[in-house]
């Protein structure tokens, strides 16, 4: 055992246990009723699209309960990857908003370019620019992955260098003013594939959009999960080195959950733009990035859904409490990152796997 | 010629102000496996001494030097309670304490925002201090950064003087090499562990002094400077000083002198592309201890 | 040749030599033992044959030069090992445990695809091991000397055709040593077994040859009795640990 892996946290809902496909589509068809049946019946316009915001910051947990909570990589740079997503998006969307052979609205502000920078140049093709908002993110992710996973560079040290490299992004980003809009980043997004973002209806379709990109990101998790390469996945979290002299690189196979975290918060990235209507430095740094893994771990890291739940739950408690109660709001968050990682690290998942076996004492395993 | 100098001088005092920070994060680290996100807060918490010192003792000089050993002490106390109720909970799940440590330092922000207020703070430095010194006509260095230079300094000496001498010194390199093997040789590492984060919290009480002379001072000064620091821990290997400050003075250097041929942006890239390579010549750090451990 | 065979193996941690120079062939079929004292180089012999430590000198399976491989990939050539401390995954079910041992050749389709039924190699594990009824159970919930069984059967679906065991039989009962002494004993008619070991008794009654080691060499090798009569070995090692015993 090397001292910087953690020790493995229990849960009901860990691999232990795979739910069953019956269940599963319970579940599935459940949230599939309450995303798209009864949340846009009882929300408003405003409301629906703040829950379209919160579905994005699900899609990342939904990630990182992947990478960290089965795989045990505690990613604190998913904001990275939902930037690169985002600005794919957002660049996308800015060429498609500006005149004809004009140039993007903040670059002719700032004047400091005549023609648009060759990079910016492929962007301007819609199937370009939605394959990039994924596969960008998992490209940087497999390259960095390999480099580092082989080297074995884990534990505490991979989330010091995956903060650090959020931190460098967001650096560099506000530096390139002229090309990226600097520190407020891509703004004022008018239309999403020709469609005007400010017609509530279109923001509605946007919400839908969202919604069945959680759906899908959760079935491929789901799938990642049950799957032999999810009981696989566990066992290099817990046993890293042991798992070596099976005959496996666990390189690799950390590598696939990683890389299939950074699409999903690519996703994410790319339909947070057309909903919330910007994307900047701001939104993707070290403070984002680690307030991405706090929703996971209230959640229950391990878990399919849980993650998915706490990340809507804290962002929903964020904007009731920020905008009412700002400094109660900060000491709320700061507890939220201590109290149910230090008495309940299963998270809330596992305090419904509690309850359930408290109820239904015989399905325990004898 | 000079200007490579002044860069490089500019680089060797960003490396020292790096050093101050890591120095209390690598002692910390290296003890207890722990990485410690409210490192950041315990600067700010030396570095808001200083004001509240200023408050009540006139003198620039007389309270910048009481402020040394106040901010040490309460800084370490800090860290201390920080581990007595929260890490020692969570020993053998390092990754989880990393996320406590980071609602802590949320909190501790925000009371910093409600005692002392959201805007930055100003001190007065001595003004012995706000000099500089021609070293040659063209070459104009800082005193501030001389002073923080010779700090950072005499903390590594101190830390390593003492860490060979004293018996608390030999009981820490003891638990850092094995920790089993200590607590079986009948020594209390729960204590150890203690007073090991009450130097390396208070090491960042005198980062927060020594910071309060180049920048102004407030609720997350900590957070901006506290990534890189990490990374010199991580790039300098665990439990082993000369590793920090190599990497320290090295990382500070190569960030100067990227910015001045690129610009701050760009240097940020590249400085992350030089450690992640870095990592792939030497994955454990810079120095390691080994250790026969098993799989 | 078939078996193992090790050629002037070298092993140095920081300037100390820990496994000096040493020559070892185990046939196919064998039931090997390796005791010494503590510190004798016996763990970190079988860590420089699995890729652990590294290693200077040569070690050849089944005509197959080991060391400069990757652990990984000396597991591919049919090299299995335990470790002092079980290393079973805990959070994962007997039969999970299994299942991952046997499926590192598996491609990327069956490996994204759930498990739909047990496979027979390790259908047939979990009879040799003797735990077929504790298929379900978490292997973190196991007694000591079932999770030692667990291991070997890993090693079984894992193909390994060489088994290093490093000191399986400790902290058990009577009636769980008697049963791992069997199960050797029937590993062996396809399998090279290698075992570290300081019971004395354990090593009597099924051991076929016995290498002793002392400070990073060996000292002798043979038959039980044969190590057993040798002056030397009693002088460093056995003397008092076999009057131990036989008291």
């Amino acid at each position: 055992m090397t001292m910087i892996q953690d020790a493995p946290i229990t849960s009901n809902s860990s691999a232990a246990k795979a739910p069953r496909r019956f269940q599963a589509l319970i579940g599935f068809g459940l949230a599939a009723v309450v995303l798209f049946g009864v949340a846009p019946v009882v929300l408003g316009d405003f409301r629906l699209s703040l829950l379209a915001k919160y579905l994005c910051m699900a899609i990342v947990a939904v990630g990182i309960g992947l990478a960290w909570g089965r795989g045990g990589m505690l990613t604190l740079g998913q904001g990275v990857f939902f930037g690169l997503g985002g600005y794919a998006m957002a660049m996308h969307l800015k060429l498609a908003d500006a005149e004809p052979g004009q140039l993007p609205d903040f670059m002719q502000l700032y004047g400091q370019l005549d023609a648009l920078p060759w990079w910016w140049k492929p962007f301007a093709n819609p199937a370009f620019a939605l394959a990039a908002t994924v596969l960008l993110p998992m490209l940087v992710a497999l390259l960095l992955g390999l480099l580092i996973f082989r080297r074995r560079v884990r534990g505490a040290y991979f989330a010091i260098l995956s903060q650090a490299l959020c931190a460098a992004l967001a650096i560099f980003l506000i530096g390139q003013q002229g090309t990226t809009g600097g520190t407020n980043g891509l703004t004022d997004i008018q239309g999403f594939f020709g469609y005007d973002l400010n017609d509530p209806l279109n923001r509605r379709t946007v919400y839908f959009v969202v919604a069945a990109a959680l759906l899908a990101v959760l079935g491929v998790a789901w799938q990642l999960m049950r799957s032999r390469y999810g009981e696989l996945l566990v066992a290099v979290r817990d046993g890293e080195e042991r798992v070596r002299f099976l005959g496996y690189d666990p390189a690799n196979v950390k590598l696939v959950a990683y890389v299939v975290a950074a699409g999903m918060a690519g996703l994410a990235g790319a339909l947070f733009v057309p909903a919330v209507g910007i994307i900047s430095p701001a939104l993707i740094g070290v403070v984002p990035s680690i307030e991405f893994v706090i929703g996971v771990a209230v959640g229950g890291r391990a878990s399919l859904v849980g993650p998915a739940l706490g990340a809507i739950a804290v962002a929903w408690a964020r904007t009731a409490l920020s905008e009412r109660l700002p400094s109660a709001w900060t000491y709320f968050e700061g507890l939220l990152f201590i109290l149910p990682v230090v008495f309940l690290p299963g998270g809330l998942a596992s305090l419904a796997g509690f309850l359930r076996r408290r109820r239904a004492p015989e399905e325990v395993p004898a | 010629m000079t200007l490579v100098l002044s860069q490089l001088f500019t680089g060797i005092s960003i490396g020292a102000v790096l050093l101050l920070i890591a120095l209390g994060l690598s002692l910390t680290f290296g003890q207890m496996n722990v990485i410690n996100m409210a490192h950041g807060e315990l600067i700010a918490a030396g570095a808001y001494t200083v004001y509240v010192l200023q408050k009540v003792i006139s003198g620039a000089g007389v309270s910048l030097l009481i402020a040394l050993p106040v901010a040490f002490v309460i800084a370490g106390l800090m860290g201390v309670l920080i581990e007595v109720l929260l890490i020692r909970r969570l020993y053998a799940r390092p990754l989880d304490t990393l996320l406590v440590t980071w609602g802590v330092s949320l909190i501790l922000q925000q009371v910093f925002r409600d005692v002392f207020g959201a805007p930055n703070v100003q001190t007065k430095a001595p003004s012995l201090l706000t000099g500089s010194i021609h070293v040659t006509d063209d070459l104009v260095i800082s005193s501030s950064r001389v002073f923080i230079l010779v700090l950072a300094l005499a903390a590594v000496v101190a830390l390593t003087v003492g860490l060979r001498t004293t018996p608390l010194g030999r009981r820490i390199r003891a638990v850092v090499q094995n920790r089993d093997l200590a607590a079986v040789s009948g020594l209390a590492t729960g204590r150890v562990d203690r007073l090991t984060f009450f130097i390396g919290s208070g090491l960042a009480g005198i980062a927060g002094v020594a910071l309060t002379l180049i920048g102004p001072i407030g609720p997350t000064m900590g957070t901006n400077i506290i990534v890189n620091a990490f990374l010199v821990v991580v790039v300098g290997g665990i439990g082993q000083l000369k590793g920090t400050v190599i990497v320290a003075f090295t990382l500070g250097i190569v960030q100067s002198m990227v910015e001045y041929t690129t610009t701050v942006s760009v240097a940020s890239v590249i400085v992350f592309v030089v450690i992640v390579a870095f990592l792939q010549w030497r994955p454990q750090g810079l120095f390691t201890l080994r250790t026969r451990s098993l799989a | 040749m078939t078996g193992l065979s090790v050629r002037q193996l070298r092993v140095v941690f920081d300037g100390f030599v820990a496994v000096d120079g040493v020559d070892l062939d185990v046939p196919s079929g064998d039931v090997r033992f390796i005791i010494g004292p503590n510190g004798a180089g016996k763990t970190t012999l079988i860590d420089a044959i699995t890729g652990l430590a590294k290693a200077g000198g040569s070690v050849t399976f089944d005509g197959q030069e080991l060391l400069g491989r990757k652990v990984h990939r000396i597991a591919r050539l049919g090299v299995g090992r335990t470790f002092q401390n079980s290393t079973v995954f805990e959070e994962l079910t007997v039969l999970q445990n299994l299942d991952i041992a046997a499926g590192w050749s598996r491609g990327p389709l069956t490996l994204l695809r759930r498990r739909t039924s047990v496979p027979p190699e390790v259908q047939h594990a979990l009879e040799t091991i003797r735990l077929t009824a504790a298929r379900d159970q978490l292997a973190g919930t196991l007694p000591h000397g079932q999770k030692q069984w667990l291991e070997i059967g890993m090693l079984l679906v894992q193909n390994a055709r060489l088994f290093l065991l490093d000191e399986p039989v400790a902290g058990m009962s009577h009636e769980e040593r008697d049963a791992t002494g069997q199960l050797l004993g029937e590993l062996s008619r396809d399998h090279t077994v290698v075992v570290i070991e300081h019971d004395m008794d354990f090593l009597r009654r099924f051991a076929r040859t016995v290498t002793v080691m002392h400070a990073g060499r060996i000292l002798s090798e043979g038959t039980v009795a044969e190590v057993q009569a040798d002056p030397r070995v009693q002088e460093v090692y056995l003397g008092h640990a076999m009057e131990a015993g036989n008291a």
